[in-house]
C-alpha cells in the first residue's frame, strides 16, 4: 500500500470528559485551531493543524462522551465522525484515545467501543503523574502488548509525551494498528449475521460488523437511521428479534455490550494496572466534606456566586464605560470629516460606530465571567455547583448547572448564554437559552430609574420606589419558571436525558489553559455574533434616519424661528425627523396594539426603537420630547417632560399620558420583553434562528401581556 | 448479608451494597452501565445534596452524582454487616 502523504491525515481526539483531552488538544495544535458548528446541530467542531514526524495532519477535538451509545447529541455527533456518516467529513484515519490513568478500566471502554469500529487507534495515558500519586501504577509497554496498540504516558498540562504520541499515531496509521477485539461470544455473532440480513432485506448498505453491534446494542442506535433505514419501516421486530438470540444464550440485552466489554478490558489490564491496596482519605474528600456540606456548602456557594456576580457587575464596569468614551469620543473625532455627506456621517457616526462600540462593549462581561467559569470548572467546583443548586432547576426541566447561566443573566444575558455551554444536557441548555433573558439585566436599570424618579418616587417616597425597583428585578425569575416548565412540558419534547455528572477530583487551575479559553470566547463572540449585532445596529439606524426631506427642517426652523436658541431648534428638528421617520410610522401605525397597555405613539415609537438595545428608549424619548438624545435617566428635563405630557385627542384627551399604572406597565414591558438584539444574535448562534425567533416572540407576547395586565389592573386599584 | 434489595435511591448516605439490577429501558441505566456500574459492583452512597436531591455515589474508584429519580432505576443488596 502507497503511503498517502500528499493528503492530509485525519487524527479524531475521543475521551470521556475530565481526561485532559481539549488541554492535549491544544498542546499538539496550539493556535493553529478552528471553532465551528456541525451543520444542525449545537455541537462545537474544533479542529487543527497538527504535524506529527512532519506530516501534514488534521487533528478534530470530538465531544467527550463516556461511551458511543449515542443518546446525546455530543455522543452522536462523535459516533457519526468515527464511521464517516457525518455530511462533509470523511473517516479517521486513526484515532488518539485520551484516558485519564487514575481510570482506566472505565477510559478504555470507550476506547473498545471506538476500535470496534475498525479503526486504528493509539491510548494517550494521560494525568500519568496523578494516577501514582494515588498509588494506581500502570505498565504502560505491558499494557500496550496487551491491546495491540501503542500507549503513551501523557501530562498534557505540561506538554510531556507529545513528541512520542507523534510517532505513536504514525505507527498506528501506517501499521493500521487495531485495538485487540473483545472475544464476542457466538450468540452475538449470530445476532449481528441475523441484523445483517435484515437490513439487506430492507435495501440498508453493508455495514461493518462494529456497526451492527452499535445497533444490536443501543437502545436507539444513531447508525441506522444513517445507514438508510427507510423511514416508514418499524426496526423494532428486527432488533427485537436479534436481541431474542441474546436473551436465549443466557445474555440480558441490555446489559450484555458492558458486561463483556468490561470482562474483556478486566482480563488485558489485570497484570498491567496495580491499584493501591488501602484507600486513603483524598483531599477531594476533605474539601468536599466542607464544600458540599449542608450550611457551609451552600454557604459558600452564595458567597461565591455573590463574588462572580458582584465581579461582571463591578469590575466589567469601568471598562465598559472606557468603551462608550472611547465610542463618543471617535464619532466627536469622525463626524466633521464626513460633514458634507451628512447622510453618510450619520451612518458612520450613529450607525457603524455605535454598532462597533456596541459588540465591544459586552467583552468585559464576557471576559470576566468565562475567567470565573474556567476557573470553576478547571477546578471541579462547577460539578459541586450543581450538585448543590439541582434540586432547585432540576423540577422544571433546568438543571444545577443552569444557576451560573442565569445568575449571569442578570448583568447581562449575553455571556449569560454563552454560559449556558457548560450544560451538558441539551434540552436543560436549550430551556436555560430560552429563559435567560428574563433575568433583569443592568440595561433594564436605566428605564426603571427613569420611570420610578419620575412617578413613583415623588408620590410615593423612596421605600415603595425601592420595592418596586427590587419587584422588577425579582419579575423575570418569577415569571422563568412557569416559562421554563410549560417550554419542557409542551415545546421541548425530547427525552429527558438523566442527570448524571462525575465529580471530578479537586485540580489546580492552570493559567495558561484558562487565558487560552478566553482568548477563544473573545473571538468566537466577535467573528460570529458580533457580525450580527453590527448589521442590526445599521439597520435601525436606517429606520430611524429615513426618509430625510429638507422641508421638515425647513418648517420647523422656520415655526421656531422666535426661538433664540440654536440647540433647543437644532433638538425640536430632530424631534420632528424621528416623528416622521420609518419607525414613527411604524410606531402610530402599532399603537393600537399598545392602548391596551395605556401606551401612546411616543411610549410606542419607544418601545420599538428599543427593540436592538433597550437602553435606547432614554436616548429615543429624549428625541421625540425635544430634548436631544444626549439625556441620561437621571435628567430632570426629561422627568419634567414626560410628566407635563398630555393626551391632544382621544377620549384621554387633556390627561396626562404618564400615569403610575403607565409608568409600571413600561417598566413591565421592558422587564420581561427581548428587546436586545446582540441576545438575539447570541441564541441565535449558541441554539438556532428558530430558537433565537422563538425567544423573541414569547417575550414579546409576554411583554404585552404583563404591561396590558398591569395598566389595567393598575388603573382600576389605583386610578387612572 | 441481607436478602433485601431496595432501590439504590433508597440506600442511606455512608452505606454501601452490592448491584443486582437495572431497570429495564430506563434512560439512565445504560449510562451507568457505560460507565462501569454493572450486575455486581459495590456501590457507596456519599452523601445526598443539601436540598434533598441529587445523590452521591462512588464505585470502582468514581464519584457521580445522579438525581433520586434515575438512582430508583438500580436495584441494590445492601451490606448490612462489614
Amino acid at each position: 500500500m502507497s503511503r498517502p502523504d500528499s493528503r492530509p491525515l485525519r487524527i479524531a481526539l475521543v475521551g470521556n470528559p475530565n481526561t485532559g483531552k481539549t488541554t492535549l488538544f491544544n498542546r499538539l495544535t496550539g493556535s493553529r485551531q478552528k471553532i465551528g458548528n456541525y451543520p444542525g446541530v449545537t455541537v462545537e467542531k474544533k479542529y487543527g493543524a497538527w504535524h506529527p514526524g512532519g506530516r501534514a495532519a488534521t487533528l478534530v477535538d470530538l465531544p467527550g462522551a463516556y461511551s458511543l451509545a449515542a443518546s446525546s447529541p455530543d455522543e452522536r455527533v462523535a459516533l457519526d465522525f468515527l464511521t464517516g456518516h457525518l455530511a462533509g467529513e470523511a473517516r479517521p484515519d486513526a484515532v488518539i484515545c485520551v484516558v485519564d490513568a487514575s481510570n482506566i478500566v472505565r477510559n478504555l471502554f470507550l476506547a473498545s467501543q471506538v476500535a470496534d469500529l475498525g479503526l486504528p487507534l493509539v491510548i494517550a495515558l494521560n494525568m500519568s503523574d496523578a494516577a501514582e500519586q494515588t498509588g494506581i501504577h500502570i505498565d504502560a509497554a505491558l499494557l500496550a502488548r496487551h491491546l495491540g496498540v501503542p500507549v503513551v504516558r501523557t501530562v498534557a498540562t505540561r506538554g510531556e509525551g507529545s513528541g512520542a504520541l507523534e510517532k505513536a499515531v504514525l505507527r498506528a496509521v501506517d501499521g493500521r494498528l487495531l485495538m485487540a477485539q473483545v472475544p464476542w461470544p457466538e450468540a452475538v455473532q449470530r445476532a449481528v449475521h441475523y441484523l445483517a440480513d435484515g437490513l439487506e432485506k430492507e435495501g440498508v448498505a453493508p455495514l461493518e460488523p462494529g456497526e451492527l453491534r452499535r445497533i444490536l446494542f443501543d437502545q436507539r442506535s444513531a447508525v441506522l437511521e444513517r445507514a438508510g433505514w427507510p423511514p416508514e419501516a418499524d426496526p423494532q421486530p428486527l432488533l427485537s428479534a436479534a436481541r431474542d438470540i441474546l436473551s436465549a444464550a443466557g445474555l440480558q440485552p441490555v446489559p450484555a455490550e458492558a458486561l463483556l466489554r468490561y470482562e474483556h478490558l478486566g482480563h488485558v489490564t489485570a497484570d498491567a494496572v496495580r491499584f493501591p491496596e488501602k484507600r486513603r482519605r483524598t483531599r477531594t474528600e476533605r474539601i468536599d466534606a466542607v464544600l458540599t456540606h449542608r450550611v457551609w456548602g451552600l454557604l459558600i456557594f452564595a458567597l461565591l456566586m455573590f463574588l462572580v456576580f458582584q465581579s461582571i457587575y463591578a469590575w466589567a464596569g469601568p471598562v465598559m464605560e472606557l468603551i462608550e468614551v472611547t465610542v463618543a469620543a471617535v464619532q466627536e473625532r469622525v463626524a466633521p470629516w464626513l460633514a458634507a455627506w451628512p447622510a453618510v456621517q450619520s451612518l458612520v457616526v450613529d450607525g457603524l460606530v455605535v454598532g462597533v462600540g456596541g459588540v465591544l462593549v459586552f467583552l468585559p462581561q464576557i471576559l470576566v465571567l468565562f475567567f470565573f467559569i474556567a476557573l470553576l470548572e478547571d477546578t471541579g467546583y462547577m460539578a459541586r455547583g450543581a450538585f448543590l443548586m439541582d434540586k432547585m432547576f432540576g423540577w422544571c426541566g433546568l438543571n444545577g448547572k443552569s444557576f451560573v447561566p442565569m445568575l449571569s443573566s442578570y448583568a447581562c444575558a449575553v455571556p449569560g448564554i454563552l454560559a449556558a455551554r457548560t450544560i451538558e444536557d441539551p434540552r436543560a441548555r436549550l430551556t436555560t437559552v430560552l429563559v435567560s433573558p428574563l433575568m433583569s439585566c443592568s440595561a433594564r436599570l436605566p428605564v426603571y430609574t427613569l420611570m420610578i424618579g419620575a412617578f413613583i418616587e415623588p408620590s410615593h417616597g423612596a421605600v415603595v420606589a425601592g420595592a418596586v425597583l427590587f419587584a422588577a428585578h425579582l419579575l423575570g425569575l418569577v415569571v422563568a419558571v412557569p416559562v421554563a416548565w410549560s417550554l419542557n412540558r409542551f415545546v421541548l419534547r425530547t427525552r429527558t436525558q438523566p442527570f448524571l455528572l462525575e465529580m471530578p477530583p479537586y485540580r489546580r487551575p492552570r493559567l495558561r489553559d484558562i487565558l487560552w479559553r478566553l482568548w477563544e470566547r473573545a473571538r468566537e463572540f466577535l467573528v460570529r455574533a458580533g457580525t450580527v449585532i453590527l448589521a442590526m445596529t445599521v439597520i435601525i439606524w436606517a429606520l430611524v434616519y429615513f426618509p430625510r426631506p429638507p422641508e421638515v427642517r425647513e418648517r420647523t426652523v422656520a415655526a421656531l424661528s422666535a426661538l433664540n436658541d440654536p440647540s433647543a431648534v437644532e433638538h425640536a428638528v430632530e424631534a420632528a425627523y424621528l416623528e416622521q421617520s420609518l419607525l414613527a410610522r411604524a410606531g402610530r401605525a402599532v399603537q393600537p396594539v399598545f392602548a391596551p397597555a395605556g401606551f401612546d405613539w411616543k411610549i410606542t415609537v419607544g418601545v420599538l426603537a428599543s427593540f436592538p438595545a433597550r437602553e435606547v428608549i432614554i436616548a429615543t424619548l429624549g428625541t421625540i420630547y425635544g430634548i436631544g438624545r444626549e439625556v441620561d435617566a437621571g435628567s430632570g428635563d426629561l422627568r419634567f417632560a414626560l410628566g407635563r405630557d398630555l393626551w391632544t385627542h382621544g377620549d384621554r384627551a387633556g390627561q396626562p399620558v404618564f400615569t403610575v399604572p403607565v409608568a409600571l406597565a413600561v417598566m413591565v414591558f421592558f422587564a420581561l420583553c427581548l428587546q436586545c438584539g446582540a441576545t438575539v444574535a447570541v441564541m441565535a448562534k449558541e441554539a438556532n434562528w428558530g430558537w433565537a425567533v422563538f425567544g423573541f416572540v414569547y417575550m414579546t407576547l409576554l411583554a404585552w401581556l404583563g404591561a396590558v395586565l398591569t395598566y389595567q389592573l393598575g388603573t382600576r386599584w389605583l386610578g387612572g | 448479608m441481607s436478602e433485601a434489595v431496595i432501590s439504590l435511591a433508597a440506600l442511606p448516605p455512608g452505606e454501601r451494597g452490592r448491584v443486582q439490577s437495572g431497570e429495564d429501558g430506563h434512560p439512565a441505566v445504560p449510562r451507568l452501565l457505560a460507565l462501569g456500574l454493572l450486575p455486581g459492583t459495590e456501590i457507596t452512597v456519599v452523601r445526598v445534596a443539601p436540598l434533598g436531591d441529587p445523590v452521591e455515589v462512588e464505585f470502582l474508584g468514581m464519584r457521580l452524582s445522579l438525581r433520586k429519580a434515575d438512582a430508583a432505576a438500580v436495584r441494590v443488596e445492601p451490606f448490612t454487616a462489614r
